[in-house]
């Protein structure tokens, strides 16, 4: 009997029942905790609150075990929660300068303000497997603690004017992409909403391309910064600002060389990447690929992928891209079937034709 | 009903953004309107498009009928189906006849629709030029200029290279004389069912942020040439399980040798066809 379009109700019902099963795994393993991920796991945390847009560490956990690890899977998830949120209100713009920083590195000046502080990173671990569980050491506090705020390193360079400025005050009101569509063309903050959306492999694909050739610009990190910033929203009830609590964050401040241009003297250029929790790799990629995406504004030359913003824009974020790939192991029969039957008519005219030269159809003995 | 999501899962503020967006599409037959589309818990290419103006357009009285290459029961069709019952309570059918609300892929349903019925679409690519210039803002102005020389030239070149029109779905069409509109990929043999249809139309392309309709009674050209008429497919089978020979026809493989049987496309269409269901 004809059963290859039939049982759909069924099929998905058993899937479900096989896929929490694999899910869990062996039993006779305890199941992970969330405050296990959210501990342990806390940089795959980052990542999903990143791209899923949401700053909440027990969610991201709870998605990322739903998802058994499957990062694209858990930022899907948290991403289909929080579209169902209703908005308060906003914040005010964050300030980290103000930034209670834990890891601050610059790759332009060997010493500055407040010092270069390594933190918590994987740079310099040797990658060597461990295979036996060291035990964890007790950290010593350092002699003089940092300083409670440290000076950006660009405005050092700003105080010089060696580097563009941009008044805060000539940024138009950002629209929010998950209420309103992308639109051509996107002005810088909303280039920039989009990256911090966007897949953290493809904005590394995309910045690294940056690096080989595709619209190189000598990017220096100017600064690399991670720690605590207050969040701090005013009510319209009470009139004044408060602060309703901290987020981690990684900052990143690429100075690109700029050989002036559109009225601009030659001067250095900034490129920004912001990323919740520890993200530093995201952060920096972002920075690259926001500075690519300038080309226009400086009257730079405008021919690599990385600079043009309706392709790096509209391929960034992985659960559009994820979603319509995978849309392919979908039915597409009707479609398929279309094309079959043109194929053989076209078949059956090819053979006929096979005398003929290929351009006689025009002369209307085909019509 | 899973009680902790609003009626059909949106909140009532994102209804009232899309209702205004269809509006403004059904004002404007075939344009392409950008609205602010959400993030669904089905994945983009999977009907997030069609299923938001669904869930704009469902009432608790509603009927729902979903289909997938005009099927019930392919298992995207069951799953969004399954969804709407789950955050909406509604009520839900296989038979186009009983729908008030049809929610489709691919395909266009052979039993004629009606005034009272409305035609949701789910759209991959809304744009009918993109495959032919990539950039958004050029096809935008390519519209509002309604310069569709591109189309043209393109369907020109297949009858130069092929001897005829190589598309066989996805077939572009201008609405009202005026925008030239992706029907979304149902075969071409579905659009003379877009022409002056009694029922309202509605496109959702939720990936891509647009959102069209096709009002009732609107006239819908497929493009063609005067010496090269649209053609539609036909097919030599009847259908192997209601005898059919009017219907969209899928070639299902049915043996390790390779034997080919027919069958409609639409199930719904082809159940109340068979013999039984006529006696």
């Amino acid at each position: 009997m004809y059963v290859a379009v039939k049982g759909g109700e069924q099929a998905i019902a058993r899937s479900l029942e096989l896929l929490a099963e694999a899910r869990r795994g062996d039993k006779a393993v305890p199941e992970l905790e969330l405050a296990q991920i959210r501990e342990q796991l806390r940089l795959g945390v980052a990542r999903v609150m990143q791209e899923g847009s949401l700053y909440d560490e027990e969610l991201a956990a709870l998605a990322i075990r739903q998802a058994a690890g499957d990062m694209l899977e858990a930022i899907f998830l948290l991403r289909a929660y929080r579209t169902t949120l209703p908005r308060f209100g906003y914040t005010r713009p964050l300030d980290t300068a103000a930034m209670r920083v834990r890891r601050r590195v610059s790759g332009t000046f060997k010493d500055i303000p407040g010092g270069q502080v390594l933190g918590p990173t994987y740079d310099y671990t040797q990658r060597l497997l461990e295979f036996d569980t060291a035990p964890i050491p007790t950290t010593q506090p350092a002699d003089t603690a940092l300083p409670a705020s440290m000076p950006r390193v660009l405005d050092l360079l700003d105080a010089e004017a060696l580097i563009e400025r941009i008044d805060p005050g000539s940024d138009p009101e950002p629209v929010d992409l998950t209420r309103e569509p992308l639109m051509f063309p996107a002005n810088r903050a909303t280039r920039l909403q989009n990256l911090a959306r966007g897949d953290e492999g493809f904005l590394l694909g995309m910045a690294y391309s940056t690096q080989r050739g595709y619209a190189e610009n000598h990017p220096f990190a100017g600064e690399i910064r991670m720690g605590e910033v207050d969040v701090v929203i005013c009510p319209d009830e009470l009139g004044f600002p408060i602060e309703i609590g901290s987020i981690t964050l990684t900052e990143c401040q690429m100075i690109n060389q700029f050989h002036g241009g559109n009225g601009t003297p030659p001067q250095f250029t900034r490129g920004y990447g912001l990323s919740m929790g520890e993200g530093e790799r995201k952060a920096m990629s972002m920075a690259l690929v926001d500075r690519a995406l300038r080309c226009d504004e400086l009257a730079e030359a405008n021919q690599a992928p990385a600079q043009s913003q309706e392709f790096v824009l509209s391929h960034s974020d992985s659960v559009e891209a994820s979603g319509f790939v995978q849309h392919l192991k979908l039915p597409h029969y009707v479609d398929f079937q279309a094309e079959l039957s043109l194929l053989r008519t076209l078949a059956v005219q090819h053979t006929a034709d096979a005398d003929e030269q290929p351009l006689s159809v025009t002369t209307g003995a085909q019509a | 009903m899973t009680p902790r999501y609003n009626f059909a899962f949106l909140d009532e503020d994102t209804k009232r953004m899309l209702r205004r967006a269809l509006l403004k599409a059904v004002a404007i037959p075939g344009y392409q309107v950008p609205f602010g589309s959400r993030e669904m818990p089905l994945p983009y290419g999977w009907g997030t498009g069609g299923i938001q103006v669904t869930a704009a357009l469902l009432g608790p009285d509603d009927v729902l009928k979903v289909i997938d290459q005009g099927a019930d029961d392919t298992t995207n069709a069951v799953n969004i189906r399954r969804f709407f019952s789950r955050v909406a309570g509604i009520a839900t059918t296989e038979r186009t006849a009983d729908a008030t609300l049809i929610q489709t892929r691919h395909r266009i349903p052979e039993t004629s629709l009606r005034e009272d019925q409305i035609l949701v679409f789910q759209v991959p690519e809304p744009e009918p030029l993109r495959t032919l210039e990539p950039r958004e803002a050029e096809t935008r102005t390519l519209h509002a200029l309604a310069d569709y020389g591109l189309m043209h030239v393109k369907l020109y070149e297949d009858i130069a290279q092929y001897g005829r029109i190589a598309t066989s779905y996805d077939y572009p069409v201008l609405v009202d004389g005026r925008f030239l509109t992706s029907p979304s990929p149902i075969p071409k043999f579905d659009n003379p069912k877009l022409d002056r249809s009694p029922a309202l139309m509605l496109f959702g392309a939720g990936r891509e942020k647009r959102l069209y309709a096709i009002p009732p009674y609107t006239r819908v050209e497929s493009l063609a040439f005067d010496d090269h008429p649209f053609e539609l497919q036909s097919w030599e089978h009847h259908c192997a399980l209601c005898g059919s020979n009017d219907s969209y026809l899928d070639e299902v493989v049915v043996d390790d040798s390779g034997t080919r049987m027919f069958v409609c496309s639409d199930t719904d269409y082809c159940s109340g066809h068979r013999p039984e269901a006529r006696a």
